[in-house]
């Protein structure tokens, strides 16, 4: 009997303890896979390297770098927390693409301007050009008619004959 | 009105004229934020006799330092980071001259720089540096003194300016000391 009881506490703890590590096991979540890394560290840059983007970037910092978005990503956070957690450290200069705050507007907003200035200067252009060619070859013609007497007092006559 | 060949020329329309100022002030202006830019990308890092602005440094350990509470002391001010090599020369010889100046009231603060923290502190570890080290986050405190790199020193005088810049790591204890001496000189 006191075997037996023995052995139900036994189990009892190691039941306990299985739980334990799993729930612990849930509540890490599985390790995140390179592909899940590198599709947030490809949102970010190198902090300290120009222009390098983090998921390309061979540094010993980078891969340091990349292991802290493996370990948020285990502990659930978004991707959204990871990109402002980085920017909070770093900086803005960290993200690929820069926020639209301040004078980073000017970014978003003057390359289609001046693609659209550039545009409708173009179609202005073009057409001047087919007016001053269609004008062109009348103008000679007009001003000779003009300078002539008796074109002159030809066009007077059709006109009151009409 | 006529030309030369006898052509009516158009006058200006105040529309055609509004849209060429403003062509010319967006152009002027864009020169501007491009030039203000490289002025400050060609201004170097902070200099001897400047005042760089105030700034409060959370250290690892949570303890905030403002620097605008230790007027009136000599502050040096260290950018280091795990991941740089050349700041492992001077580490130690920091700690010396930590330990030789603190009681004459000299503070050192060290700012890591874009680093990760576990790896920061294994570095504060493996050298044994034991004066407040905190993370420079958004790299503000390294972007007011427009540091280009890391290790930078820079150690600030009782009045708040900056009385000794030294751009890379320091060779030995006697040259650290040499300048905390010459910023307590009055």
């Amino acid at each position: 009997m006191r075997k037996v009881g023995l052995l139900l506490l036994g189990l009892g703890f190691a039941a306990a303890a299985l739980v334990a590590i799993a729930g612990r096991a849930a509540a890490q979540g599985p390790s995140p896979s390179d592909d899940e890394v590198n599709a947030v560290a490809k949102q970010l840059y190198c902090p300290v390297c120009e222009n390098i983007p983090l998921d390309v970037c061979p540094t010993q910092a980078c891969a340091q770098w990349r292991d802290t978005i493996r370990l948020k990503l285990s502990e659930g956070w978004s991707e959204k927390q990871i990109k402002d957690y980085f920017v909070e450290q770093y900086g803005a200069r960290v993200l690929a693409t820069p926020p639209a705050e301040g004078l980073n507007w000017l970014v978003y907003v003057l390359p289609p301007a001046a693609f659209l200035v550039g545009a409708f200067l173009l179609f202005r252009a073009l057409r001047s050009w087919r007016h001053a060619a269609a004008a062109a070859p009348a103008a000679p013609a007009a001003q000779v008619a003009n300078d002539d007497p008796y074109v002159r007092r030809l066009e007077d006559e059709l006109k009151r004959g009409a | 009105m006529t030309d030369g060949q006898g052509e009516t020329a158009q006058p200006a329309s105040p529309k055609r004229n509004f849209g060429i100022v403003l062509v010319w002030v967006a152009v002027l202006g864009l020169l501007a934020i491009v030039g203000v830019g490289l002025i400050r990308t060609q201004q170097g890092p902070a200099g001897v006799g400047s005042k760089p602005n105030p700034f409060t440094l959370r250290a690892f350990d949570g303890v905030e330092y403002n620097t605008a509470e230790l007027v009136g002391q000599v502050v040096v001010i260290n950018f280091w980071a795990s991941w740089c090599k050349p700041c492992e020369q001077e580490a130690a010889e920091l700690e010396q001259a930590y330990q030789q100046f603190k009681d004459q009231g000299v503070v050192f603060l060290g700012v890591n720089y874009v680093d990760t923290e576990p790896e920061a502190r294994a570095y504060l570890e493996r050298f044994g540096i034991t004066y407040p080290n905190g993370p420079d986050l958004g790299t503000r405190i390294s972007q007011a003194f427009r540091i280009r790199g890391v290790p930078e020193t820079y150690i600030l005088g009782p009045d708040g300016r900056l009385a000794h810049v030294k751009i890379g790591p320091y060779t030995s204890l006697g040259e650290i000391a040499e300048a905390i001496q010459a910023a307590q000189a009055p």
